[in-house]
This record gives structure tokens, sequence and C-alpha cells, in this order.
């Protein structure tokens, strides 16, 4: 059966959806919830220095961030908080965002920035730097940590390509745990051949703000910030490749550019937020996924809400970590399984959750 | 006129989750027909279609087969009478065309009888009557949608069941392919079978089908010979669509021309 | 029927040499390719299984091995051979078995290949409950076994009740299995941070999988319930193959789904569940073996002897790679997601491609 297709005639019915009345109120209400995500945000960094475990009173705090003088009190909130409260930020925003571009790059709902093997590769080396240069602390382990993922990301993306020129979702999936899975085999092997490596790596493992301070943020930040600025601008090419490459192709998207750029984002932000914090599992795969869930698939709006509530998520769980235990700490590697799989099942139990 | 039936609805209400789509339907599938179901979107004929082939239960009344409730028999019982094309199927990574339509054998096998003489000749059959033989040794993920739609028709041919119900199997198909499958299944009905097929096409539903239910929101509307019931008023009564209706040039069968919109048209040399 | 003018082929083309077999009543058809790489592998189980017999710090030659285990030997001979060695090699070949298989159904099941029974949370489970066991409650390994069982059959019951609504779809399977497994790992990780050294140690090459304590005590009851739920399943293989196709193919050729479903995920985790407690989590057979075997028989979606030869081979295999290899005995767990990882990745970049 065929049909004639004929222009319809232009009246007000027909003006371009995104500037109706329905349009504008979707827009306003995305751009309402991201201020009040920020919001969130804030609250949570405030929170963030606020609580530890050592109490300290409001006018002690207030003294710490206006008049610093050096006692205890100033040097636990400028010293140890706030480095903490900015680790969180930074960390949450390479995971978050890196989640949620994996997530569009595979087309595989389930990916995790440890999908490209980031974790595994940050992992191999710093054991190598352990092992072969006796790096002992954070601060050293952080460009051990970032080239490791650099190293593995392009690996698994080079061998998710090869044969065939293009990485396809599968493929990168499958390259990827594959590459990870050897590498984790190799690293715990090495643990087990060198007990200070041992102890050295079941710390990092966990996943930790501890000892991260502004020597070990602030280096790893222009990385981090510029893999954000790279996944905004592939935004809408991932949003077209979301509907399969010929679809995509056909409306101007460059594939391959956007595939590598994706792949420079991706290792950029988890490759920084790792190499900072050690793996931090799940966040990077929960976040994007609530994030669609609230505004719907749209990559130019599910990146910027990702960089808001990762941080908030991580900046919470750390919270949480400091205190559930007290006097201990629980890392917040540990802390955010425990918040992120719950909300995760409650949200797939859902009716309409089959759809990603 | 209806003969006696072997598949009918008995009262049904059938939706999904907590969505009603037909309330208290009761439908006779006449024996020996070539039974066309249509209607516009989600009037319920696929639901229909999926009631009568056991694969949703309806709330209240039941679905009768051969006297019995359908819920009644073992699934291999009801496989062996009923065969159902559905609209959506996934084939396995790295399957073959002639395992595919090997596969449509399962209720006729057993543990200890995999692959009998009767297997093959029916596979054999199946895939000669819808013309994918050359096709046999093939992948089905490198077939072409309507190649594709083939093999799954063959595979519910397999089957060899009396009854026969297809969900839109025209879909994906060229013309030609489409006509194609239509004498194949008309074949099929003169040689004994019934056939309960959803289609879109309304032409070539009068024109093949020897029984037409016509349904709207979830009720039908009328039913009967085609020649009897396909009428403008009905068109547009069950679609909305204003038409006229002239007998095929090639079979005297209704056949439903739509008017369109006003328009004043310069013919083009 | 149409009359054509060719004659009509005698015999269905499958596209592969198949081999047909009819006695009696009984038929049944075999792909040639299948029928060779099984015997091609069951053969090469034989041969590794003898080599493992042989190798060690009592080195022996094949005929002393042989007549070992027809009892023909007697001293440290017999003792090493019989008592020692036989145990481990046959609980090698037929735990691997046991998990190629139960990654195959579970592939299968969710028409995902990249599922194994990890996903529902058993390994995860078995780690935290035998992590458990060691760390806190300082048991032998029996109770390890023990809280290995009950830890991973907790969480896969956890996962499907989860999962459930009104059936369970393999994609919320995998999602929740995930979030559980998540958590649990990070109970885990926690877990080892805080124990003491030696401990952490131990609990490390157990949770990497090892074949170290396993004798006759163990596997005899092991190698019970692994074949009851063999023969339950090669009732559930056809059913298995129809669900393939769809649950509405499957159900309207007569197939009860949620039925095999429910006895399919029981057998997969049963099979798993009994191998991790014996051995603690051996991680990757489940799940590149079926992969591997998949690609080696040129089959239409897993199959399952295949499979479980493939899964038997790589685990003797890897146990005398653990053992000899290096200066120090490694635990097997380690070798396998080394190799297995490795040549998935090399299947990758060498994988013709038959798909346009």
């Amino acid at each position: 059966m065929t049909r004639v297709v004929e222009p319809p005639p232009i009246t007000s019915a027909t003006l371009p959806a995104n500037l109706s009345p329905a349009g504008r109120s979707t827009l306003r209400r995305r751009a309402f919830g991201l201020a009040a995500a920020v919001a969130a945000l804030l609250a949570a960094v405030v929170l963030s220095v606020l609580i530890g475990s050592k109490q300290l009173a409001p006018d002690e705090i207030w003294h710490a961030l206006t008049a610093y003088s050096g006692t205890e009190a100033d040097q636990i909130i400028v010293d140890l908080r706030l480095p903490r409260t900015l680790v969180g930020i930074v960390t949450g925003i390479g995971l978050g965002v890196s989640g949620a571009v994996i997530q569009a790059l595979t087309r595989n709902p389930l990916g995790d920035p440890g999908i490209l093997g980031v974790n595994a590769g940050a992992g191999l080396f710093v054991a190598l730097g352990v092992s072969l240069f006796g790096v002992a602390v954070p601060a050293q382990y952080l460009w051990f940590a970032f080239v490791g993922a650099l190293v593995v990301t392009v690996l698994v993306y080079l061998v998710g390509s090869a044969g065939t020129g293009t990485a396809d979702p599968v493929r990168l999936t499958l390259a990827g745990v594959a590459i990870a899975a050897v590498l984790t085999g190799i690293t715990t092997a090495m643990t087990l051949l060198n007990d200070t490596l041992f102890k050295a790596l079941r710390g990092w493992d966990a996943g930790s703000f501890v000892e991260r301070g502004l020597d070990v943020v602030l280096p790893a930040t222009p990385f981090v910030l510029a893999g954000l600025v790279i996944a905004l601008f592939c935004a809408r090419s991932l949003n077209a490749m979301g509907l399969g490459d010929d679809l995509a192709s056909s409306l101007g998207t460059h594939i391959v550019r956007t595939r590598v750029l994706s792949v420079v984002a991706i290792t950029l932000l988890a490759g920084g937020a790792t190499a900072i914090a050690g793996p931090v599992a799940f966040v990077g795969l929960m976040v994007p996924h609530i994030a669609r869930w609230i505004v719907g698939p749209d990559q130019r709006w599910i990146l910027p809400y990702s960089a808001v509530l990762a941080p908030t998520v991580l900046l919470v769980s750390d919270i949480i970590g400091r205190v559930i235990l007290w006097p201990s700490e629980v890392p917040v590697g540990v802390v955010t399984a425990f918040v992120g799989a719950p909300v995760l099942i409650f949200l797939v139990r859902r009716a309409k959750a089959s759809t990603l | 006129m209806t003969a006696l039936s072997r598949l009918a609805a008995d009262n049904v209400t059938v939706g999904y989750d907590h969505r009603v789509i037909s309330r208290e339907l009761s439908v006779e599938i006449p024996d020996g027909s070539f039974t066309v179901i249509v209607g516009p979107n989600a009037c319920g004929k696929s639901t229909l279609l999926r009631a009568l082939s056991r694969l949703i239960a309806p709330s209240e009344g039941r679905i009768v087969l051969d006297g019995r409730p359908i819920a009644s028999y073992k699934s291999k019982e009801v496989a062996r009478i009923l065969g159902l094309l559905p609209q959506t199927s996934l084939s396995p990574d790295g399957i073959t065309v002639a395992d595919l339509v090997a596969r449509g054998r399962h209720p006729h096998q057993s543990f200890m009888r995999q692959w009998s003489t009767a297997d093959e000749a029916a596979v054999l059959s199946a895939m000669d009557a819808t013309g994918v033989t050359p096709l046999s040794g093939r992948l089905v993920d490198e077939l072409s949608g309507g190649q594709r739609q083939r093999v799954w028709v063959a595979m519910v041919l397999a089957q060899q069941t009396p009854l026969m119900l297809l969900d839109e199997p025209t879909t994906f198909l060229d013309i030609a392919h489409q006509i194609d499958l239509m004498e194949l299944f008309t074949d099929l009905n003169e040689q004994g079978s019934t056939l309960v097929a959803v289609l879109h096409d309304l032409n070539q539903a009068a024109r093949y089908g020897t029984h037409l239910i016509a349904m709207k929101d979830g009720a039908v509307v009328a039913q009967g010979a085609p020649s009897e019931i396909v009428t403008a008023e009905l068109v547009e009564e069950v679609f909305g669509l204003r038409c006229v209706v002239v007998p095929d040039p090639v079979t005297g069968t209704p056949s439903v021309t739509p008017i369109g919109r006003e328009r004043s048209r310069v013919l083009r040399a | 029927m149409t009359t054509s003018t060719l004659e009509t082929p005698t015999r269905v083309d499958f596209g592969a040499r198949t081999v047909v077999l009819r006695v009696g009543p009984f038929s049944q058809r075999f792909p040639l390719r299948t029928l060779l790489v099984s015997l091609a592998l069951l053969v090469s189980t034989l041969a590794v299984s003898v080599a493992a017999l042989c190798l060690g710090d009592l080195p022996l030659s094949v005929p002393e091995v042989v007549s070992a285990l027809l009892g023909q030997q007697s001293g440290i001979v017999e003792t090493v051979v019989v008592e020692w060695r036989a145990p481990r090699v046959l609980a090698a070949a037929v735990f691997g078995a046991a998990l190629g298989v139960s990654g195959a159904v579970f592939q299968s099941m969710t028409r995902n290949p990249l599922a194994s029974p990890d996903i529902i949370g058993l390994s995860a489970g078995s780690y935290a409950g035998g992590l458990f066991v060691i760390i806190v409650l300082g048991g032998g390994p029996l109770l390890i076994a023990a809280g290995a069982l009950v830890g991973g059959l907790a969480a896969a019951a956890l996962v499907y009740v989860l999962a459930y609504r009104k059936g369970v779809q393999g994609f919320r399977l995998i999602i929740v299995g995930i979030a559980i497994s998540a958590m649990l790992s990070s109970v885990s990780t926690y877990l080892v941070l805080r124990a003491k050294l030696e401990e952490a140690l131990t609990a490390t090459i157990w949770g990497a999988g090892s074949l170290n304590p396993v004798g006759w005590s163990q596997f005899l009851p092991s190698l019970v319930v692994i074949v009851v739920t063999f023969a339950i399943l090669s009732a559930l293989v056809v059913p298995m193959r129809q669900l393939e196709l769809g649950d509405d193919a499957a159900s309207s050729l007569g197939s009860r789904v949620e039925g095999a479903r429910l006895g399919l995920v029981l057998c997969g985790v049963a099979l798993t569940a009994v191998v991790t407690a014996a051995a603690g989590p051996i991680a990757f057979v489940a799940l590149a073996a079926p992969q591997i075997a998949r690609r080696l028989t040129r089959s239409a979606g897993v199959t399952l002897i295949p499979s479980a030869l493939l899964g038997a081979l790589a685990l003797s295999a890897s146990d005398i790679i653990a053992q000899h290899a290096l200066p120090v005995t490694m635990p097997v767990g380690l070798v396998t997601v080394v190799i297995g990882g490795g040549y998935l990745v090399w299947l990758l970049i060498h994988e013709t491609r038959r798909r346009p």
C-alpha cells in the first residue's frame, strides 16, 4: 500500500516540537531537576566538611575556613576534609560521566568503567610500581594508575576493533572483560608472591578517599575536566549512535571520530578517577541509569546529571563510611555498593525498567 | 456459514497486566476455513490470536479446542494441533536455515526420537513449499528480512498442524513474496488445514480469506464471508477510512480503494 | 504442492556435514564437526590427565601410573598416585566439565554470551561465605566449603527472588545479579582489608580457586551431585534449545517455558555451587568455555557436551600449569583467568567476520 506524502500545511499544530508548550515544559522540568541535583551536591559537600570521625563545633569549622591559624581543628578541616571532599567531587565526575559514555558507546546498559579494563589496568600498573619501583603512597600511585588505565583502554579498543576496523559494542565489551580478567589474574598472582605488595594492594582495591590529599587530586583534576569537556562535546553524536550505526551515519554523525573521542574521554575520566581513589565500582554503572530514568535517553542531559549525581552519591557514601562503624572507617568503595545495589534493584523491578 | 469449529473463544476477557483489551469476546474459527482477522492498530487482533494460541491466558472465559478448554491440554498436545507464527522471534546466533526449520518438529519428537524419517520429510517439504530450499545451509542471520520470514513460515509448516495461527505473516515481504505466501496458505487451506491469520492488507484479506473477522476496540464488529461483509460502510466504521469497494478485476472479491482527501490534480503526461 | 522441475533432495542440507543415527525407534542427528571436536577434546583431556598423574615431586612414567591405577603397585607409588594425585586430576576434569556446562546453560537462558553463573551472585556469594568462615569464624576446610555453599546458594536464591516478577526475564536477572554481586564483593573486600595478614592471604588464595585441598573425601560427594545434575540436564537440553527461539515460539512448539527455565537455573546453580564449595570460586571457565567451544564447533548457540569437555580440558591443563610452571604453586583459578582471558582475546583478534 503506497501513500503519497505531502508537506502538511503550516498551522500552529505543526510547529517543531521543542517550541511547543509541551517541549518547553520538558526543558524547564529538566533544568529544574538539574538545579535540584546541584543543590543536593552542595548539601553533600557541606555535610562532608561538617561530618567526620572527630566531632567539630561549627565555630571551629568557620574559623578554619576564614581565619586559618594552624590549630588541630583547622588542619582537620583544611588539610583533610576539604581535600577529601574535592576528591569526592572529582572522582564522582570521572566515574559518573565515563559510565554514561561507556554505556552509550557500547550500547550496553551494563557498561561500567571497569568493562573497558580501566580498573584492571590501573591496578596492574600500581602493582608494578610498588614491586619494581617501591612506590608507597597514593600520590605516587597516581601516575602509575593513570598510565595503566590509559594503556589498557587503548589495548582494549585495539583488540575490540581488530580484524574489522570498527569496534562494535559487543566486541569492545568482550575485549574489555577478557583483558581485565587476564590483568587481574596476573596482578593477584603478583600479590601472592610478595607480601608488601599484597598489603599495599588490598588497601588500593577497596577504593578509598583516605590519604588522598591535594597532592593526589590536583594533578589529576585537569585530566578529569578535560575528559568532561570532550564527553559533553560528544553528547549529541552519542545520542545518534544510540540509534545504531547506519542511522547515525545518515544523520551526519562521524562514527569513527565519535568513538575515538569517546574512548579518550573515558580514559581521562575513568583513568583519572581510578588513579585518585582506586577502583570504586558500581557508581559508573548505576548513576547513568538513574540519570536516564529521570531525564530519558538524551545524552545531552544524562551527562550533566551524571556529573552532578555521581559526586553526590560518592560524597554521601563517603560520609556514611566515616560514621557507620565509628571510629573506624569503611572505604567508600564498599559503601557505594551497598547504597547503589538496592537502588538499582528497586529501579529494575519497576515494570517499565526492562527498557533501557 | 460456519461449519464445525475446532477452535473457539468462549466469552473471554483478555489483556496484559491490568489493561483489558477484549471483554467477554466470543469467536468461533470455522473448521477448514482461512480466517483472517482485520482491524486498525491496537484493536486486539494480535491479542486474540495470542489467546487462541495459549500464549496468554484469559482472565475470564476460556479458549476451547476440540471441545475441551485449551488449558487442560499438555503443551505438546496443543503444539501438535495448533501451530503459531509469532510476530517477533529470536533466532540463535549461528543457526542455519535447515536447523531452524527442524526446530518446528519438536512437538513430534521425543527424547529418543530426535530425527526420524518423518521429521526429515516434513522439513524438506516445508522448505520446498516456502521456496527456501536453496537457502538450506545458510545462516539465518545473513538472510534478508523477507527470506527470514519465509524460513519462519517453513518452521511452522514443518510442525504439520491441522490448525495454523499466523500473526502478520507478510510483514517485511515484497509484493511478489506476499502473494506467493498467500497462495501457499490457500493451497494448504484447500488441502484441509484451518488457518487463522492477522493481516494488515484489507485487499489481500478479502481476496484470500474465506471467513473475515473485523475487530475494533477489542470487540468483533462483523464476521462472515468477505463478499458479504466487506462494504464501504464497514471499512468506514472499523478503520475510519472513506472508500469505494469494487470487485477485484481478477478474483471478483471485494477490493477496497481509499478515497483520500479532496485534491485538484494536474494529470502528468 | 508446487511441482518443481528440480528433484527434491532426499537429505536435508544443514550447511555442515551431519551424521544421522537411526536404530529402531531411536533417531538422532549430530553435526560432524561437533562430534570430531568433542572427540578431540576428550582425547586431549585424557592425555593431560595422564600427564598430570605423572608429574610432581615424585616423577612417574606412564606405565607406572597405569599399573598403580589398576591396583598393581603398592607403597609410596600407590599412595601418591591413587590417594593424592588421582582425586585431584579427576576433580580437575569433572569440575571443569561442571563449570563449562553451567556457563553454557546460563548463556543459553539469558541469550547473552557474557552470562555466567557469576552473574547471579553465585561466585560473589560463595566467596563472601567462604571468606566469612575463614576470617570471622576461623574455620577449617569443611566449614569453609559449607560457608561457600550456603553463601553461594543464598545469594543465588536472593537474586532469583528479587528478579522474579511473574517470571524471570533474562535482563532483570542480570542486573539484580550484578547488584547483589557488587554488594557481596564489597563485603569481601572489606573483610580482607580488616583481616590479619595471614588470614587475608589464605582467603585470597582460596578466593582464587584452588584444587589443593581436594582429596577423595571432598571429591566423591561433589561427583555424585554433578552426575545427578547432568542426568537432569540431559532431559532439559531440548527445552533449552527451544527457549533460544524466544518464549512465544518455544511455547507454541510445546515447551513449558517457565518450568524449563526454573529447572535450568537450578541445575546451573547446583553445578557451580558444588564446585565452589569444594575448590573455591574458579573464575572464567564457566564464562569462556562455552564461547570457545561454540567457536570451535561452529554451532548454533551453545552446546553442552563440547562446553563440558572444553571446561574439563581447560581446568586440567590449568592445574598442571598452576602446579608445575612456576616455582611457587599458584591457585588454579589464577591460571584459568589468565589463559581463558588470553584465549578469548586471541579469538577476538583472529575471528573471521562471517556476517556482513
